[in-house]
């Protein structure tokens, strides 16, 4: 049906495929077959997929074809992304697929319920390629803290996709994908999105239901979209988010304004504020170059630049590295080889359920996950609580207060989203202070709950690797992210001539061994 | 705050039910002696006046009607179980304890 | 196991003075449990009454039943609470296998209900007045059953399996504050303590209040001090006490077993120790460890609760009758003597009383039935006398057999007997054993006439007018007829041979 090849049909964007699936000059079942083809021709080099769904996804968009076809109300009612694949990390539950969350203790288990967001993709209609690769748990800003295999940077296959989110990240990035589910923590879905040159969007606290998403920090988790365009992103997010009841932290706020935003992006008039913490010292110079060439490109096109201060983000990463443990350590204690997953019996002594819950927490977690359940263990213990749990929680409030005195001067705040260019896989992996230190500039924004966004803001001279630009928005107001978001995005594609992943280089197809897993 | 040292780890991961070789806690002391040492300026960062933050969106008073929603079988509630007899999920002797 | 030394109760009193504390769960009867839409259903086929919430499963979240909310409002009102404006839920970490997430989801250091007292009446007709520390929200945990070994019992088991049914069933955890001063009236107490807040949560409507089934169960605490002493001696913690002779029971035992060990001059071990019905004693659980370190946290997927002084108020105007009030209540309507209505409440069938009366029963045969006839058989089979198997509707076909001249009072004890044994209802037991009275008053006047022919003396005197001698008249007659015959057409008859004005 389609006047493009296939190769052409995967770079569209979300948006573009939607409108040509609506005016039937595509259908969706070559649209997810062309994504399951490129999923089999790279997929053996990136890793972003734990998962493919192809049966399921290819039954999902012949039932949109079919609907398309048929014409009448039931088309008319069709959502706009009806048809249009989309990759799910795989730390949120699915029923009909496996989730593991990356971690060998929930190997093959199938969860018998759906993630609220699942319910939403399967009523919007968009069709599920498969489930993406992630740090254990969500656990790691490299994805290489995966129990099946790190992903690999489609920009250059020996660094890192960043993570936890490395696979949505890479899965989109590498045309595997047109978009993508992700979960951001103290950085998951904005980091990766940094390092592979793609658009990241973290959500208000609340915006999206967590119900289904394998919890790793309660107070700071927030799933969100992962696209190649600040659109596609506010399409997504207006299909996953609002209000549910199965959330009780889940916000009654409706933001339904988030696509208008996008297609209306003005900032003439906008304050927009530097957080003098947030950059500088600490941060590669090509990341330093292309944060300050954004900011020109913001001032010619009309909004000022104010810098402002937020002198207690010092502390944002230390109080990360107490709450978010913390709370680990309490969420991963279910898994215990009673109900589901694995179960590990002790090599030798008593055979008792205290010992076999030992033997199978020992085998079945990654190093990093015992490091952070120990860590979290330590925090909350009797004698401990109150001068780190506690004073911690109190570092939150002095965080929400300068994002409060900087939105006082700031309609939005802007930083590099990580300090770095992607690393070299192996780099970090056995300094965790190192690695912890890339989500330096995206926790402030979970502990405070705001959203925030990444998009690609050109490549790093040093070394050519794609450098992220992060946009801050005081609570609810994602929107307005989307609105400056898609002005910066159409300013750079400007400068650098067109789309930055046009300039990715070509993943050789014909030397991969092997498709996606099953 | 004193350092982390590897009798605290044998401590911390009998609460936390993971069993850990006697390499595995000298490892893990090392480690978290540096985490640690990283994270404790933050129990200096607020004095008493300042409010703890535990939900970053306050939020008060969200509740569900007690009306009876989905339930599972037996089946579909064992069906990731690792051992089971007789619908229920079969555990290992619970000793020591009650 | 080991039998640990007692000192005899009354020793113990001489030398020490007792200190207690009662840490009650009391089950709401909501449709639903505490955090997830599952039915709050007991006695169901295993793990059929649970959904993801319930089984801990990846990426659940929690949903407060506000139900369960305004009924835990409700038992702090009862109790006399002050109600928290704002509290919040905590995590209660600690791994065992009946516990889903591996933590409770419970209340910490803010409590929906706090600083409250319960008055409690005792069997001498004092008051003692109990206070109350907290009333707080939590989740109930699953039920485990232990398989092979010996008994049943952990200890030795083979394996365990698990039912989370109950997993996720709203609870009220009511904790007491320090009891002094009760002497040796402990054992009473605690026994009046229980049974008041049962009758309490019973009252209000939200908990079915079975003991029996686990819906109110108690850990009772007690320490000892010599007399004099200010300072608490160190606790011990006996859980799951589940009836209320049990509780009294373990109370005393546990006083004796303190006595003895402060006797011996060893320091008494802070440490849990279940009860055994069975021997009525206790054993040793586990002492206090650093298991016990249980990290509480503010439970991050839940947010708090804030209780307007509005919502309160319209709760306070939906609660009952207290039950002390009650109590004045019911003793005036049935006009029962402070002794007699002071009895009935000790015995604790008051509630069967009026449950009697309810099914048609005039108060004065209410009691006479389970005062006279099921309280001592309860107490002879072990049980409380509601528990006997006796029902209100029972007693209502037994006092109508009697009054319609059916069968006599020694008669319908029999029948009492037969219904209890499970022979069927009173009628048909009647007709079973062949239990109907005497009527036809040939039989009987040949009775009569031999009995006043055998004791001449006799009937010379209630010709005389001395009515009190017929007692032994009757006797005879009704020894002849083996008791078939109704005493009091008995007493007419005789009158009459004897032409007396009765
Ligand atoms: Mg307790
Ligand atoms: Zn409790």
């Amino acid at each position: 049906m389609t006047e493009l090849n296939n190769s052409e049909l995967i770079r569209l964007s979300a948006a573009q495929l939607a409108a040509k699936l609506a005016a039937r000059e595509v259908t969706s079942v070559e649209v997810t077959q062309a994504y399951l083809d490129r999923i089999a021709d790279v997929d053996g080099q990136v890793n972003a997929f734990l998962h493919v769904n192809a049966e399921e996804a290819l039954a999902v968009a012949a039932e949109v074809d079919a609907i398309r076809a048929a014409g009448g109300a039931e088309a008319e009612a069709l959502h706009e992304l009806a048809g249009v694949p989309i990759a799910v990390k795989d730390l949120i539950v699915t029923i009909g697929q496996p989730t593991t969350a990356g971690s060998k203790i929930l190997e093959g288990w199938h969860s018998p319920y759906d993630a609220t967001v699942i319910k939403k993709l399967r009523a919007a209609k968009m069709p599920i390629l498969g489930k993406t690769n992630l740090d254990e748990f969500a656990m790691g800003s490299s994805t290489e803290h995966s129990a099946y295999g790190p992903t690999r940077n489609p920009w250059d296959l020996d660094r890192i996709p960043g993570g936890s989110g490395g696979g949505s990240a890479a899965a989109v990035a590498a045309f595997e994908a047109p978009l993508a589910l992700g979960t951001d923590t103290g950085g998951s879905i904005r980091q990766p999105g940094a390092v592979t040159g793609t658009v990241g969007m973290k959500p208000t606290y609340g915006a999206v239901s967590r119900y289904g998403a394998i919890a790793m920090a309660s107070s700071l988790d927030q799933i969100g979209p992962v696209s190649r365009t600040v659109l596609d992103s506010a399409l997504l997010q207006e299909v996953i988010g609002g209000h549910d009841p199965f959330d009780s932290t889940s916000l009654t706020d409706r933001l339904d304004t988030l696509v208008a935003a996008a297609k209306t992006g003005n900032v003439t008039g906008m304050k927009i504020g530097i957080v003098k913490e947030l950059h500088g010292e600490g941060y590669q110079a090509g990341v330093e170059n292309r944060f300050n060439e954004s900011l020109e490109l913001l001032k010619e096109a009309g909004a000022e630049i104010v810098e402002v201060s937020c002198p207690n983000f010092k502390y944002a990463l230390g109080a990360y590295y107490l709450i978010m443990p913390s709370e680990v350590s309490s969420n991963l204690a279910k898994f215990d080889g009673v109900r589901y997953g694995l179960r590990v019996l002790p090599k030798d002594g008593p055979m008792t359920i205290e010992r076999v819950m030992g033997a199978t927490r020992a085998a079945g977690f990654g190093d990093e996950v015992k490091r952070r359940i120990i860590l979290g263990t330590y925090a909350l213990s009797a004698g401990y609580y109150d001068a780190y749990y506690g004073s911690a929680q109190k570092v939150r409030t002095l965080i929400q207060r300068d994002f409060d005195a900087a939105f006082a001067q700031a309609d939005v705040l802007i930083s590099p989203t990580a300090p770095t260019t992607a690393f070299k896989l192996g780099e970090k992996l056995d300094d965790p202070l190192a690695m912890y230190l890339n989500d330096v500039a995206t926790i402030p924004a979970n502990m405070a709950g705001i959203p925030g966004l990444s998009l690609p803001g050109g490549l790093a001279d040093e070394d050519g690797l794609p450098v992220g630009i992060q946009l801050l928005a005081p609570a609810r107001e994602d929107a307005r992210l989307y609105r400056v978001g898609a002005v910066l995005e159409s300013l750079l594609e400007e400068k650098w001539g067109g789309p930055l992943l046009a300039k990715a280089p070509a993943l050789d197809s014909s030397s991969t061994t092997a498709g996606g897993s099953n | 705050m004193a350092a982390i040292n590897r009798d605290d780890v044998a401590h911390l991961a009998r609460l936390a039910h993971i069993e850990m070789s006697p390499e595995e806690l000298d490892r893990m002391a090392g480690e978290l002696a540096v985490i640690v040492d990283s994270v404790k300026s933050v129990s200096e960062a607020a004095g008493d006046d300042v409010p703890a933050t535990s939900h970053p969106i306050p939020l008060n008073n969200v509740f569900r009607e007690d009306v009876v929603g989905h339930t599972f079988t037996a089946e579909q509630a064992l069906s990731g179980a690792p051992d089971s007899f007789e619908g229920r999920f079969k555990v290992p002797a619970i000793l020591d304890e009650d | 196991m080991s039998t640990d030394a007692i000192l005899s109760f009354e020793e113990a009193m001489e030398k020490y003075d007792p200190v207690l504390g009662f840490e009650v769960h009391v089950e709401l009867n909501t449709n639903t449990k505490m955090f997830s839409s599952a039915p709050n259903v007991f006695g169901d086929e295993p793990n059929t009454n649970v959904n993801e919430v319930d089984l801990g499963m990846p990426g659940v979240l929690p949903v407060v039943n506000k139900t369960a909310v305004e009924s835990s409002i409700k038992i702090g009102l009862a109790l006399n609470c002050k109600i928290a404006e704002s509290c919040r839920f905590a995590r209660k970490n600690y791994f065992y296998p009946d516990t889903p997430k591996n933590f409770q989801t419970s209340q910490y250091d803010e409590p929906i209900a706090y600083d409250g007292y319960l008055d409690i009446e005792l069997s001498d007709g004092s008051v003692f007045r109990v206070e109350i520390e907290r009333a707080h929200m939590e989740e109930d945990a699953g039920k485990l059953t232990h398989m092979g070994g010996a008994t049943g019992r952990i200890q030795g088991a083979d394996y365990s399996l698990v039912d989370y049914n109950r997993a996720g069933v709203p609870l009220v955890e009511i904790v007491t504050k320090p009891i002094e001063g009760a002497g040796s009236r402990a054992p009473e107490l605690a026994k009046a303590y229980v049974a008041a807040v049962r009758e309490i949560v019973k009252n209000l409507g939200v908990s079915d209040a079975r003991m029996e089934r686990g819906n109110v169960r108690c850990d009772a605490n007690v320490s000892l001090r010599p007399h004099g002493r200010e300072r608490f001696g160190i606790r011990s913690e006996t859980k799951n006490v589940n009836s209320l002779r049990a509780v009294e029971h373990a109370v005393r035992y546990e006083i004796q077993r303190h006595a003895a060990v402060l006797e011996s001059g060893e320091p008494v071990i802070q440490e849990t120790r279940h009860w055994h019905e069975d021997t009525r004693t206790t054993t040793s659980g586990r002492a206090k460890s650093d298991a016990d370190d249980y990290r509480y946290f503010p439970e991050p997927d839940l947010v708090p609760v804030l209780a307007s002084r509005e919502w309160v108020e319209e709760l306070r105007a939906t609660l009952p009758e207290p039950p002390a009030a009650r109590r004045k209540r019911l003793q005036a309507d049935w006009g029962y003597s402070d002794l007699e209505f002071r009895d009935v409440v000790n015995a604790g069938v008051m509630d069967s009383i009026e449950e009697t009366i309810a099914a048609g029963a005039s108060a004065s045969v209410a009691r006479k039935w389970w005062m006279g006839e099921i309280v001592g058989r309860a107490k002879t089979a072990d049980v409380d006398p509601s528990e006997l198997g006796v029902t209100p509707q029972t007693i209502v076909e037994l006092n109508t057999l009697v009054e319609g001249g059916k069968i006599n009072n020694k008669m319908a004890s029999q029948v009492l007997d037969g219904v209890l044994a499970g022979e069927g209802a009173p009628a048909e037991i009647v007709e079973k054993r062949g239990l109907a009275v005497v009527s036809d008053d040939g039989p009987l006047l040949e009775a009569i006439d031999a009995a006043l022919a055998a004791q001449p003396d006799v009937a010379e005197k209630i010709r005389g007018g001395k009515l009190q001698a017929i007692g032994a008249i009757v006797g005879g007659v009704m020894k002849a007829t083996r008791g078939q015959a109704d005493a009091g057409r008995v007493k007419e008859l005789i009158l009459e041979r004897l032409g007396v004005e009765g």
